[in-house]
């Protein structure tokens, strides 16, 4: 998404200026942000519709989820909200030690709370609670898998930016990749931060 | 194909081999690429619908099953939606012609563009994939049906929504190329009319389709893991499928005329040599069809069993569509008024454009108004409008641009006499195919039946011998595309004479479009004060 001369040899660069350049990828990631929230708006109607539906099957299965898991996956979430934020004004400083240390971190927390999903999966397999089993639980592993795809594709988007950091590719005048990946971690922390309380707090 | 003789330029078409196609981040070759692919499902869509009605002239007759007929209107209703009308004008020509026409180099994101080409072919393959058990369901996927059927829902689910994919991609770039890469001096007000329907259309494509790829997902696990949003059965509800569907779906119906409403507001000034009427109000009807939309998907479900308030408002809201759609063709004609009109090939497929629309945009009030369509509701008059709408708005729009832009395409001429003779039996052929279909369908022949009592069949008849002028007039038509391919006439850069910036650079375009970026003074509308750029 990001577009840099480097990267484009061969290409004659399509922008008259880095700072068009910039002002090109914010919009862009901002429209694709606009989709991304659309996507989910599909879900979060779909959820509207059958908790109108059906208030007592909502209540009854929302006791079955583990609040102290969403918690903590609602912490673990935002704390990575802040290192991809730091990584940013990091870079923008050109301390490029700081913007691999808290890229790193921003990966691990991703990956934290793929694992802390996981367990909560395993176990509501394991007490026979599958996608097919009613509407609320086909909601609940639609949407928390569909967000869990994203945090995966995160790792990937930031991985990649920890690659090119290593190559050092990004300094104080030339960081747009970084700050386009952080506002897409921005949004897919955002949307759980709809999920928690949708699913683990109104009964 | 070189043009060494006259020591022409072969501009971008320079470089040879399949990795200087495959691997391009030329915009104008990316467009090149999405014309190929769209036109060659136009073909076999087309065969399919000929073949649907061929069965359709002799009722009771066994020319092939039932199930193949469905199969069939499946294939040719789906292919044509999503892999020829949907894509056609805004990626092909879209693609092609959005950098020429603001002045700039490329589109903001040529490797996305590039890989939004990949995604949608590879879209292309699952959806073909999926047609080891081939789909019957109709090209609207109703649920629960398409829920239950034995076809490969699951595949063709996933292929759409990665077709969907490559659709929001090349809506952003087009989005954020407007926005930021026009030419020096080319503010809003002076950009060309095809940009502003491109912008709406691009609006729609982000806004509308990531509900489309949300329902399909949905679609695809209530198949694969048994959940039950669409089955009622499980306490689902298949009218929160038609939302879904149609939300996405009606304003996509403006993806398909925004871009060729764009085209005709091109090309009618340059035929007319006039000045364009009520540019401002051209620009702007353009996005109030596109927000209007997004409100009416509702009348598609009139009789689907949704309330009768719900059914009143969306009715109320789709007569407003009618209001800047008429906006534009008056517009048109306006522009036409005491003008020194020339009848060139691309002319004749923009007036075809204004006339079938017309017929195609009254039927639509039928059908808006609660009344006329719960009479005519899944009729064949439904499809005689939706065919007025989209092959004589839509398909016309995009041959009429086709046939204005071949030369700055190609850098070579098309056969102008051959190109008339082909409109000629497209237009015949089209009116005699689909206007007595709207007769069958008020006299209350049903839809996607394969078979209907006697008393429709001298009708039919007309029809089906209407689709072989019709399907005569294509051939022509693309004969003539594929000589001026390989033999058409040297194009000079401007042969129209006309003002927007594509003419002021050579035919075909150099990789980088223009020599100097220009920089923009004026409108490019301006045929009394101005003398036409270029030569020719």
């Amino acid at each position: 998404m990001a577009h840099s001369a480097a990267e484009s040899a061969g290409h004659p660069s399509v922008h008259a200026s880095p700072a068009v350049a910039y002002e090109a990828a914010k919009l862009g990631i901002w429209a694709f942000l606009a989709t991304e929230v659309l996507l989910f708006g599909g879900l979060f109607t779909t959820y509207i519709v059958f908790r109108l539906k059906f208030p007592e099957m909502f209540h009854r299965d929302y006791l079955h989820l583990d609040r102290v898991l969403g918690a903590a996956n609602t912490v673990v979430l935002i704390a990575s909200s802040l290192t991809v934020a730091l990584a940013i004004a990091s870079i923008r400083k050109g301390e490029q030690r700081l913007l691999k240390l808290f890229l790193s971190l921003t990966i691990f927390l991703a990956g934290v709370f793929l694992v802390i999903k996981y367990f909560e999966w395993t176990e509501k397999f394991a007490h026979g609670l599958f996608p097919g089993t009613d509407i609320f639980f086909s909601l609940y592993f639609m949407m928390t898998g569909l967000h869990g795809l994203h945090v995966a594709g995160g790792i990937a988007v930031l991985g990649a930016m920890l690659f090119l950091a290593g190559r050092g590719r990004f300094s104080e005048s030339y960081n747009t990749p970084v700050e386009i990946s952080g506002l897409y971690w921005h949004f897919v922390d955002l949307v759980w931060i709809y999920l928690f309380p949708l699913f683990y707090l109104i009964g | 194909m070189a043009l060494p003789e006259n020591g022409r330029s072969r501009g971008y078409l320079a470089a040879r081999g399949f990795r200087s196609w495959a691997l391009t981040l030329d915009h104008k070759r990316i467009g090149a690429l999405y014309l190929y692919t769209t036109l060659f499902f136009f073909l076999l869509g087309g065969i399919f619908g000929l073949l649907i009605r061929i069965k359709l002239m002799y009722p009771g007759q066994a020319i092939f099953s039932n199930q193949t007929y469905n199969v069939l209107f499946t294939l040719h209703g789906s292919m044509m939606i999503f892999l020829f009308i949907i894509p056609g004008i805004p990626s092909g020509l879209g693609n092609f012609f959005i950098p020429l026409l603001i002045g700039a180099r490329d589109v903001a994101f040529p490797r996305l563009n590039l890989a939004s080409y990949w995604i949608f072919v590879a879209g292309i393959l699952v959806i073909l994939g999926s047609l080891i058990r081939p789909m019957d369901t109709g090209w609207t996927f109703y649920t629960p049906y398409s829920a239950k059927t034995g076809a490969n829902i699951a595949l063709l689910s996933f292929g759409i929504f990665l077709v969907g994919m490559s659709s929001i991609l090349t809506g952003l770039n087009f989005i954020v190329t407007v926005h930021k890469l026009r030419a020096p001096g080319m503010t809003w007000h002076r950009m060309p009319l095809f940009i502003w329907g491109m912008y709406a259309t691009s609006i729609i494509q982000v806004l509308a389709t990531p509900v489309v790829g949300i329902t399909f997902l949905l679609l695809a696990m209530e198949r694969v893991f048994g959940i039950g949003f669409f089955d009622p059965a499980k306490g689902g509800d298949p009218l929160l499928f038609q939302h879904f569907f149609w939300f996405y779906s009606h304003p996509v119906v403006y993806v398909m005329i925004l871009p060729a409403m764009g085209v005709i507001s091109e090309v009618i000034p340059v035929f007319s040599r006039k000045p364009i009427f009520g540019y401002k109000a051209i620009a702007y009807s353009s996005l109030a069809i596109a927000f209007i939309g997004f409100l009416v998907w509702g009348h598609h479900m009139f009789v689907s069993g949704m309330s009768k308030t719900a059914s009143i408002i969306f009715s109320f809201l789709t007569f407003f569509v009618a209001v800047p759609t008429s906006v534009k063709v008056f517009n048109w004609i306006a522009t036409m008024y005491k003008g020194s009109i020339t009848f060139e090939s691309p002319m004749l497929y923009a007036l075809t454009f204004i006339s079938l629309f017309i017929i195609g945009g009254l039927t639509g009030m039928f059908l808006g108004a609660l009344a006329t369509d719960v009479h005519v509701h899944d009729t064949y008059f439904i499809v005689a409008h939706f065919h007025y709408t989209m092959m004589g708005g839509t398909v016309m729009g995009l041959l009429a641009g086709l046939h204005y832009w071949w030369p700055k395409m190609t850098g070579r001429m098309l056969s102008e006499k051959t190109a008339r003779w082909g409109w000629l039996l497209t237009f015949i052929g089209f009116n005699l195919t689909f206007l007595v279909q709207f007769y069958l369908g008020f006299k209350g022949m049903p839809r996607r039946w394969a078979e209907y009592p006697p008393q429709y069949q001298t009708l039919n008849i007309v029809s089906t011998v209407g689709s072989w002028i019709l399907a005569g007039g294509i051939l022509v038509m693309f004969s003539n595309f594929i000589r001026g391919l390989f033999r058409g006439d040297p194009a000079p850069a401007n042969p129209w004479k006309g003002l927007t910036l594509e003419w002021q650079t050579s035919s075909p375009p150099p990789e980088e479009n223009f020599g100097t970026v220009p920089v923009v003074t004026d409108w490019p509308y301006g045929y009394v004060k101005r003398k036409p750029a270029g030569d020719g």
